[in-house]
C-alpha cells in the first residue's frame, strides 16, 4: 500500500494498533493524512474506522480496558505518548460525532464555551469569534436572531451545523467528523457536505462515513478498511474508479457490505 | 363439569376483577385519609394557626412557632445535604467506573435510603446531642440533612447516566478538562431530573418525625435560635394528638392538614417539572 | 502551534480537575463513613446493656425500668409480626395494583391512577398514625374486631390469635396500617419490573391463546421473580423501621400475647415513646441496643433487597 504519495502529510500514522481489552480491533495501520485535504475512512460497519478516527484525539481513553500502540504524528509530535496533554491535543483537533450534540445552554454560550478554555477574549472578540464561526458553518443567518436561545431548540441539521460551528471557533487544525450526516435528513446532508468542501481550505479534515456516495463526492482521500486492516488507500477517483484489490471493488461496487 | 375454556375464561376475569379491586382498595384508603384530613383540619385552620404560637394545654393558640422550626430545619437540612449529595451522586457516575468505592457506596447508599429514619434521630443524639449536652435545632437539622443526602445521591447518579455519553465525548473533543465538563456540560444537562431529586427530599424530610424527636425535640415558646430546642411541625402534632385536651388535638389536625398538603404538592409539582423537562427534550 | 495554549493554564486545569475529582470522592466516603458512624455509636452507646445483659437480651422478655431488668423479645416480636403480617395483607393487593396499572388500565387513567398511589407513599407517616388512632381503630373496635371475636376467636388453631378485647389499639391495627403504608411502594416495584419484561414476550404468550391472567402469572412473573422478591423485601425493610404510624396504634405495652388484638410493642415505638424519658444509663443503653438490632435487622433484609434487584437489573442488562 501506497503512502508515500502523499507530500507534506499533516498527521502520520504509524503501525497503529488498538484494543478493546484483549479485542484487537485496528492491525497495524500505516497512512498519511494531507494538509488541508478531506481524507475519507469507508468500510463496513465494524470494520474499525470510527476507531481509527477516535485514537487521532484519544476519546477511547475516557474508557477503561482501551488502549492503542504504535505511533501517531501531528506536526511530528507523537498523540499516543503518554506525556501528551489530551486537553491540549483536543483543543488542536476539533471532532464533530454521528448525532448532533448540543449542550444545554444558548447557541451563543455553545460556541464560547470550547473558545473561552483556552483563550481570554474580550467581550468584542468574542462576539466577532462567535459570529465568524456560525457564518463558517453557514448557520449565521438563521440563527442571528436567537442567540440567547437553547441550542436543543434548533433542528436536526441545524443542530448539527452549531457542532460544526463550535468545533472550529476553537480553530483546531484538524477536523474529525464521525458520520456526521448519518442521524440527518438529505437536505441537511447536503448542507453538511457543501460546508465541508468550504472548510478545506483552512482545516485538515478526516471524514468517517458509512455513505460511499459521500465519500466520493467531499474527499480528495480514501481508505478502505475491513476487519481492522486498512485495505487500500489512495486518492479518492483512483480508490472509485480503479482500485487496486478486489475487495476494494466488491465493497465499492455493492457486491459485499 | 365445565371445559376447559370456559374453566380459564373464568380465571382469567376472577382475577382481573380481584385486581381491579385491589386498586380500588389502594385509592380507597388514600381518598378515606385525604378525606379526614379536610375534615378534620379545614375548620381548625383558622388564621391564628399561622399567627400564635403553641398554646399551654386547655386554651387556644396556633403553629406560628412549630411551621418555622419546620421550615428552617428543612430549608438548613436541604441546603447541607444536597450539596454533599450532588457531589457524592457525581463521583457515583462519572468516576466509578473503576474500583472498589464506587460499588461499595452505591450498595451502602441504598441501603441508607430506606434505612429507619428514627435511628438516624438515635445517631445524632449520641454524636452531636449527648456531647453538647441539649437538644437543638442544628441537631435536628444534621438529622434530616443525613435523610436529604442518599436520597438525592441516588437521584444525582440516574440522572447523569441518562445523558448520553456523546455530550461527554463532545466536550472532551474541545479540549475541556473534566471538571468543566461535569459542571457546565453533564449536570446541567441533568438539572431538571436532580431538582425533582431535592424536591421530593424536601417532601421527605418535611413529613419525618422519629429523627426529630431525640434532636430537635420540641418547644412551646417561639425561637430563632438554632442552637434551643426548636419546635417543628411533625413533633408538635405527635404531642398535640395523644394529648386528651380538644383543642391540641384540633391544632394537631391543622398542622396535619398543612404538611400533608405541602408534602403531596411538592410530590405533584416535582413530577410535572421532571415530565416538561423531558417532554421538551 | 497556536500561541494560546499556555502551559501554565493547562497546569492549572489539571490540578482544578483533580481537586474536583478528589471532592467527590471524599463526599462519596462520606457516605460510607457515615454508615461505619451510625454503627460505632450505636455499639458505644449500647454497651452497658450488652455488658449487663450479654445475648441473654435477645430472648429476654422483661421490661423493668425501676429494676433495671431489661429484654429485647417484647420489640423484636411485635416488630416482626406486626411486618409480617403487614406484608401478607399488602402483597396480593400490592399485586392487583401493579397487574391493573400495567395490563388493565386504560391508557389515559395510567399515569394519574399511578401517581395517586405513588401518592399513598407521599403522605408522612405520622398522618397515617394520627388517622389510624382517630378514625381507624374506633371503627375497627366497634365493627370488625367483634366479628373477629365471635366468629374467627372461636376456631380451633387460630381462634386463641383473635381474641381478647376489641379496644381497636392493638398489633392487628398496626400491622393493617402498616399494609397501608407499604403497599404503594411494592407496588410502584412491582410496577417498574413488570414493565421491563419484553412486549415480544407477552406477544408471543397472547398469540398462543393466553388470557391476561395467564400471561400474568406464566409470563410475567416467573421473568420478574427475582425483583418481585426484591420489591417485597424493600417494603419489608420499611415495615420493620416504621416508626410512627405504628407508636400511635400499637398501645405501647410491654406484654407478650397470643391474641393479636391485644396491645404490644415493637422496636421503634418503644424508641419512639421512652426514649426521651428513659432515666439511669442502663434504661437508655438498652433503648439504644433495641436501635442496634432493628438497624442490623433492616440491613440485612435491604441488602437481600438490593442484591435481588441488581440481579433482575444484571439479567435485564445481558438481555438487551
Amino acid at each position: 500500500m501506497n503512502t508515500e504519495n502523499i507530500e507534506n502529510p499533516r498527521v502520520v500514522v504509524k503501525d497503529l494498533n488498538f484494543f478493546y481489552g484483549k479485542y484487537r480491533a485496528l492491525k497495524d495501520i500505516n497512512l498519511n493524512i494531507a494538509d488541508k485535504k478531506v481524507t475519507a475512512f469507508i468500510g463496513p460497519s465494524g470494520c474499525g474506522k470510527s476507531t481509527l478516527l477516535r485514537t487521532f484525539n484519544r476519546m477511547y481513553q475516557l474508557y477503561p480496558q482501551q488502549t492503542a500502540t504504535g505511533s501517531i504524528l501531528l506536526d511530528g509530535d507523537n498523540i499516543l505518548d503518554k506525556k501528551q496533554d489530551l486537553n491540549k491535543l483536543r483543543a488542536k483537533i476539533g471532532m464533530v460525532f454521528q448525532k448532533p450534540t448540543p449542550f444545554p445552554m444558548s447557541i451563543y454560550d455553545n460556541i464560547a464555551f470550547g473558545v473561552k478554555l483556552y483563550q481570554n477574549l474580550s467581550r468584542n472578540d468574542m462576539d466577532e469569534r462567535v459570529e465568524w464561526a456560525l457564518k463558517k458553518a453557514a448557520l449565521w443567518v438563521e440563527v442571528k436572531d436567537k442567540l440567547k436561545q437553547s441550542g436543543m431548540g434548533l433542528s436536526g441539521g441545524q443542530q448539527q451545523r452549531l457542532c460544526i460551528a463550535r468545533a472550529i471557533a476553537v480553530k483546531p487544525e484538524v477536523l474529525l467528523l464521525d458520520e456526521p450526516t448519518s442521524a440527518l435528513d438529505p437536505i441537511s446532508t447536503a448542507h453538511i457536505e457543501k460546508l465541508i468542501d468550504e472548510l478545506k481550505e483552512d482545516f485538515t479534515i478526516v471524514i468517517v462515513t458509512h455513505n460511499m456516495q459521500q465519500a466520493a463526492r467531499v474527499s480528495d482521500y480514501t481508505a478502505y478498511m475491513y476487519l481492522g486492516d486498512l485495505i487500500e488507500f489512495g486518492d479518492t477517483s483512483t480508490v472509485f474508479t480503479n482500485p487496486k484489490r478486489k475487495e476494494t471493488e466488491d465493497y465499492i461496487t455493492g457486491r459485499f457490505g | 363439569m365445565i371445559d376447559l375454556y370456559t374453566r380459564r375464561r373464568l380465571i382469567n376475569s376472577a382475577g382481573l376483577t380481584v385486581s381491579v379491586l385491589a386498586m380500588g382498595f389502594g385509592l380507597f384508603w388514600l381518598c378515606w385519609i385525604l378525606w379526614t384530613l379536610l375534615d378534620h383540619g379545614l375548620p381548625a385552620l383558622t388564621g391564628s394557626v399561622f399567627t400564635q404560637m403553641t398554646p399551654p394545654p386547655g386554651s387556644k393558640g396556633g403553629l406560628f412557632n412549630a411551621i418555622f422550626g419546620s421550615l428552617m430545619m428543612t430549608v438548613i437540612g436541604t441546603l447541607v445535604g444536597t450539596p454533599i449529595g450532588i457531589l457524592a451522586g457525581t463521583y457515583l457516575a462519572e468516576f466509578g467506573n473503576r474500583g472498589w468505592l464506587a460499588p461499595v457506596t452505591r450498595f451502602i447508599n441504598d441501603i441508607l435510603l430506606s434505612a429507619p429514619s428514627i435511628v438516624i434521630g438515635l445517631f445524632v443524639y449520641e454524636v452531636y446531642v449527648v456531647n453538647v449536652k441539649h437538644f437543638s435545632g442544628w441537631a435536628g437539622t444534621i438529622a434530616l440533612a443525613i435523610i436529604v443526602i442518599p436520597i438525592v445521591i441516588r437521584t444525582t447518579e440516574n440522572m447523569l447516566r441518562l445523558v448520553p455519553s456523546t455530550l461527554r465525548e463532545a466536550a472532551a473533543a474541545l479540549g475541556a478538562p473534566q471538571w468543566k465538563i461535569i459542571n457546565f456540560v453533564t449536570l446541567r444537562a441533568a438539572r431538571a431530573g436532580i431538582i425533582t431529586g431535592v424536591m421530593l427530599a424536601i417532601a421527605r424530610i418535611s413529613g419525618e418525625t422519629a429523627p426529630l424527636l431525640f434532636t430537635a425535640l420540641n418547644n412551646q415558646f417561639w425561637s430563632d435560635d438554632m442552637d434551643q430546642p426548636m419546635a417543628n411541625l411533625p413533633v408538635v402534632i405527635f404531642q398535640f394528638a395523644m394529648s386528651p385536651y380538644e383543642d391540641w388535638q384540633n391544632l394537631a389536625w391543622a398542622g396535619a392538614l398543612l404538611i400533608t398538603f405541602s408534602v403531596l404538592t411538592l410530590n405533584i409539582l416535582a413530577r410535572v417539572l421532571f415530565r416538561q423537562s423531558a417532554a421538551a427534550h | 502551534m497556536p500561541m494560546f495554549l499556555h502551559d501554565a493554564r493547562l497546569k492549572r486545569q489539571s490540578i482544578l480537575d483533580s481537586l474536583f475529582r478528589n471532592l467527590t470522592r471524599l463526599a462519596a466516603f462520606g457516605v460510607l463513613a457515615l454508615l461505619a458512624a451510625i454503627l460505632a455509636s450505636l455499639l458505644m452507646g449500647s454497651m452497658p446493656a450488652i455488658h449487663a445483659f450479654g445475648f441473654g437480651f435477645l430472648t429476654s422478655p422483661d421490661w423493668d425500668p425501676v429494676n433495671d431488668k431489661f429484654g429485647a423479645l417484647i420489640p423484636i416480636v411485635g416488630t416482626l409480626i406486626t411486618s409480617v403480617i403487614a406484608l401478607v395483607i399488602a402483597i396480593p393487593v400490592s399485586f392487583g395494583i401493579a397487574l391493573f396499572l400495567t395490563e388493565l388500565s386504560p391508557r389515559v387513567l395510567r399515569r394519574p391512577l399511578g401517581v395517586a398511589i405513588e401518592l399513598l407513599a407521599g403522605i408522612p407517616s405520622i398522618i397515617y398514625g394520627m388517622w389510624g388512632l382517630f378514625v381507624f381503630a374506633p371503627l375497627f373496635a366497634d365493627h370488625v374486631e367483634p366479628w373477629l371475636n365471635q366468629h374467627v376467636g372461636t376456631l380451633p388453631y387460630i381462634g386463641p390469635f383473635f381474641s381478647g378485647p376489641p379496644m381497636g389499639i392493638g398489633i392487628l391495627t398496626a400491622s393493617i396500617i402498616l399494609a397501608i403504608m407499604v403497599i404503594p411502594f411494592i407496588a410502584s416495584v412491582m410496577r417498574d419490573v413488570f414493565d421491563v419484561v419484553p412486549t415480544l414476550l407477552k406477544e408471543s404468550a397472547y398469540g398462543l391463546g393466553s388470557t391476561t391472567w395467564e400471561v400474568m402469572l406464566s409470563i410475567v412473573l416467573p421473568y420478574t421473580k427475582v425483583g418481585v422478591a426484591g420489591g417485597i423485601m424493600l417494603g419489608l425493610g420499611r415495615a420493620l423501621g416504621e416508626t410512627m404510624a405504628v407508636t400511635f396504634v400499637i398501645g405501647n405495652a410491654h406484654e407478650l400475647t397470643k391474641s393479636l388484638l391485644n396491645p404490644g410493642n415493637s422496636i421503634s415505638s418503644a424508641l419512639a415513646n421512652e426514649f426521651t424519658e428513659a432515666f439511669g444509663e442502663l434504661y437508655t443503653a438498652s433503648l439504644i441496643e433495641l436501635g442496634l438490632i432493628l438497624f442490623f435487622i433492616t440491613f440485612v433484609v435491604l441488602s437481600l433487597a438490593r442484591y435481588m434487584l441488581y440481579k433482575l437489573g444484571q439479567r435485564e442488562g445481558k438481555a438487551s
